[in-house]
């Protein structure tokens, strides 16, 4: 695109901005948060930070990043910014408690034998509540809120750093606007005996804006597992989340994190994560999204920091509805001997729609690289979309790189052969969507979450 | 048992069977030859209830119920099971698993409890050896990777777990040789009972030196033309098929 050409895009995404409440309630909120107090590296952030929105604007269809999701619908509503500041009342905390007893025993349900149990650490619309959560030793895992953590030489090495607002209007609103957020940082050579699963609960007692933000440390020779989930509150409310989670993966350390995505009615969700990983690190995500919001759009960026280190991008869709998912992964092989493994797969149902765009970027330096990467899809309707484009860009000339892309239908012949052995068309379909999924679930580490997932998939065929 | 009446079907608009009878009673093989495009596999894909085949006319009752108005899970839990001539591989679906599935739904079916897991591996262990059917196989995925003859033995395994009234074997002798002929057919006869009948679709008389049938029928241009005991399938492989087509004309 040519400069002139990104200019006028730009003054017609503005135009469009100015017509929603959404963004005249940020601007004003954006005005009072400014004359709060705050350290002047931080203030002088959110000021870029807001600046670079205003230029930006809520990003259109004419966005190459956004060409084939429209994000203006889902910013229409008059949001409410700001929510749950202070602590919970005693009746949000009942209530969240209650939410969050009946998720767990919906996870801990499928654990059977090899249950060994998770910590538990439950974020309130971006708070951490200690009182619901069962937390790790801080000796080897510091878990605060970014208003503790902003006097740590850590948080100041990456916080802003890995997930910047340039050409990012979601991105720069977050770090604008962001109430609190969550710091986790691994001490080095550390790790627990059970992974961490973090509850996002979302209430909702109007339309609201949240914007969790968090950031996670992974030190020299430490590893983690985090499994991510979300419970959105049942309530007619729209939820807009936008997201930002910025992950460092230090030299032989090794992250594995899982995000389940799962939601209803009435819920937007953007997430990016952003990740840089050091010298022999692992980093290794497992993304998986189900029916129910609105639209969820995933940015996973990561960036390889070092030679010698591999990471893993593996990503499972079921859409239904007239549900939106969109999937961008970014992977930038900056040096040598890299590895990257990308595996997404969707399942898509009624009128909902997909995308997949995954970008490889292989430098100069990075010779040696091996960068993989594969989307398939099943359309089991025919009013169902899938857009998927994968792009590489390489500039080394010693390097492994693939992609593929399938979209196809479920395979007849095999439902056939499966309902003549007596099973219902329904168990058929959940047997092959399950198969279908199998390379991805296969993937999960922790059984129990295996497990989970599997039924997942099989409450989503039956109601298909 | 099984009484097919007048059936006439075809896929799209091309009509393959025309008017075919036939009256399959408990206990007995029925053995159906023909020559190409006859429309022996179209029969078995008819019965079975493969989708893209349409019924225009008549009936096939079993046991007093028409299967041809049932879905295929249906018909399979009355008692239909087709043997295919090439089975499909399913990659991530494990086999046990799928057979657990597949027994546990037709037992429901039928108002019974389903096995636990116990019940089901020691049953699965016996028909493994009834059958001669490598235990390896039975876990790995559906077919997946199996040879031309192994992915025959499990039709035949299949057969054996889920105990059908009526089995139709689909060129089942195709792609095997002597050997795993011998092992299929030796699976067949264990499994024949007074119970049961099987019908067995074949272009070569070598299936029937293993598994004999009480009845050889003929089937050219969707109907059958010519019925017999074993003896016919003797006469056809020295004489072929078309001194049949010639007397069925006259």
């Amino acid at each position: 695109m040519s400069v002139q050409a990104a200019k006028s895009t730009t003054k017609n995404m503005m135009t469009n901005q100015l017509e929603t409440p959404l963004y005249e309630s940020l601007v004003a909120k954006f005005e009072i948060a400014e004359l709060q107090a705050g350290y002047p590296e931080l203030k002088a952030l959110r000021k870029e930070a807001f600046d670079t929105f205003k230029a930006l604007g809520f990003p259109s269809i004419k966005n190459e990043e956004w060409k084939y999701t429209n994000v203006l619908p889902f910013v229409k509503e008059n949001y409410e910014l700001d929510v749950v500041e202070t602590a919970l009342t005693k009746e949000e905390l009942d209530k969240t408690a209650l939410l969050v007893s009946k998720h767990s025993d919906e996870i801990q349900h499928s654990l059977k034998g090899e249950h060994k149990g998770a910590y538990r650490l439950v974020i309130v619309n971006g708070k951490i509540n200690k009182e619901l959560s069962f937390l790790p030793d801080s000796q080897a895992l510091d878990i605060s809120s970014f208003s503790d953590a902003e006097h740590k030489a850590s948080f100041h090495k990456y916080f802003g750093k890995i997930a910047v607002v340039k050409d990012n209007a979601f991105v720069a609103l977050n770090t604008a606007l962001y109430n609190d957020g969550l710091f986790i940082e691994m001490k080095k050579g550390m790790q627990l005996d059970q992974p961490l699963h973090i509850i996002n609960v979302f209430l909702s007692a109007a339309d609201v804006l949240l914007q969790p933000r968090h950031l996670f440390i992974i030190n020299e020779q430490a590893s983690l597992e985090i499994i991510e989930t979300i419970i959105a509150e049942d309530s007619q409310n729209a939820i807009l989340v936008n997201g930002v989670t910025e992950i460092a993966v230090a030299e032989n350390a090794h992250f594995h994190h899982y995000d389940i995505q799962t939601g209803r009615t009435g819920m937007r969700y953007i997430q990016r994560t952003e990740a840089t990983q050091q010298k022999n690190s692992n980093y290794s995500n497992y993304t998986f999204t189900f029916p129910g919001s609105d639209f969820v759009r995933n940015n996973l960026t990561l960036h390889l920091d070092a030679a010698d280190l591999e990471s893993h991008l593996y990503g499972l869709y079921l859409s239904s509805g007239a549900q939106l998912i969109d999937n961008h992964t970014e992977v930038h092989h900056k040096h040598p001997r890299g590895e990257s493994n990308q595996l997404y797969k969707g399942v898509l149902m009624d009128k909902s729609k997909a995308v997949f765009n995954g970008k490889i970027y292989v430098y100069q330096d990075a010779q040696k690289t091996n960068a993989f990467q594969q989307s398939n899809n099943i359309l089991f309707s025919d009013k169902a979309t899938v857009n998927a484009k994968p792009q590489l860009e390489i500039f080394a000339d010693d390097v492994k790189c693939s992609h593929g892309t399938t979209i196809g239908q479920i395979n007849k012949d095999a439902l056939f052969y499966l309902q003549s052995r007596g099973i219902s068309e329904a168990n058929a379909k959940n047997l092959m969507v399950n198969a279908f999924a199998f390379d991805v679930t296969q993937k999960v580490k922790i059984p129990a979450i295996r497990t989970y997932l599997e039924r997942m998939i099989a409450g989503v065929m039956e109601q298909a | 048992m099984l009484s097919i009446k007048n059936l006439h079907a075809g896929v799209e608009d091309k009509e393959i069977l025309k008017g075919l009878n036939l009256e399959v009673k408990a206990g007995e093989v029925h053995a159906i030859m023909g020559p190409n495009g006859a429309g022996k596999s179209s029969l078995a894909s008819v019965l079975s209830g493969r989708p893209n085949y349409e019924v225009t006319a008549g009936t096939a009752i079993l046991d007093g119920k028409d299967i041809l108005e049932m879905s295929p899970e249906d018909r399979a839990r009355e008692g239909v099971f087709l043997a295919f001539q090439y089975p499909i591989e399913i990659p991530g679906v494990s086999n046990i698993n799928f057979l657990k599935t597949a027994m546990n739904e037709i037992r429901a079916y039928r108002g019974q409890e389903p096995l636990t897991a116990k019940e089901f591996l020691a049953l699965s262990k016996e028909r493994q050896k009834l059958v001669e059917f490598d235990a390896r196989l039975v876990n790995r995925s559906l077919n997946e990777g199996f040879s031309g003859g192994e992915k025959k033995r499990n039709e035949i395994f299949q057969l054996a777990m889920l105990e059908p009234k009526l089995a139709i074997l689909d060129e089942t002798d195709s792609g095997l040789d002597i050997d795993a002929l011998r092992i299929v057919s030796r699976g067949v006869n264990k499994l024949r009972s007074k119970d049961n009948a099987f019908i067995i679709i074949t272009h070569y008389q070598r299936l029937l030196d293993y598994i004999v049938p009480d009845f050889v029928h003929v089937l050219s241009d969707g109907k059958i033309v010519k019925t017999g005991g074993k003896e016919l399938a003797l006469e056809l492989e020295e004489k072929g098929y078309d001194w049949i087509k010639e007397e069925a004309v006259s």
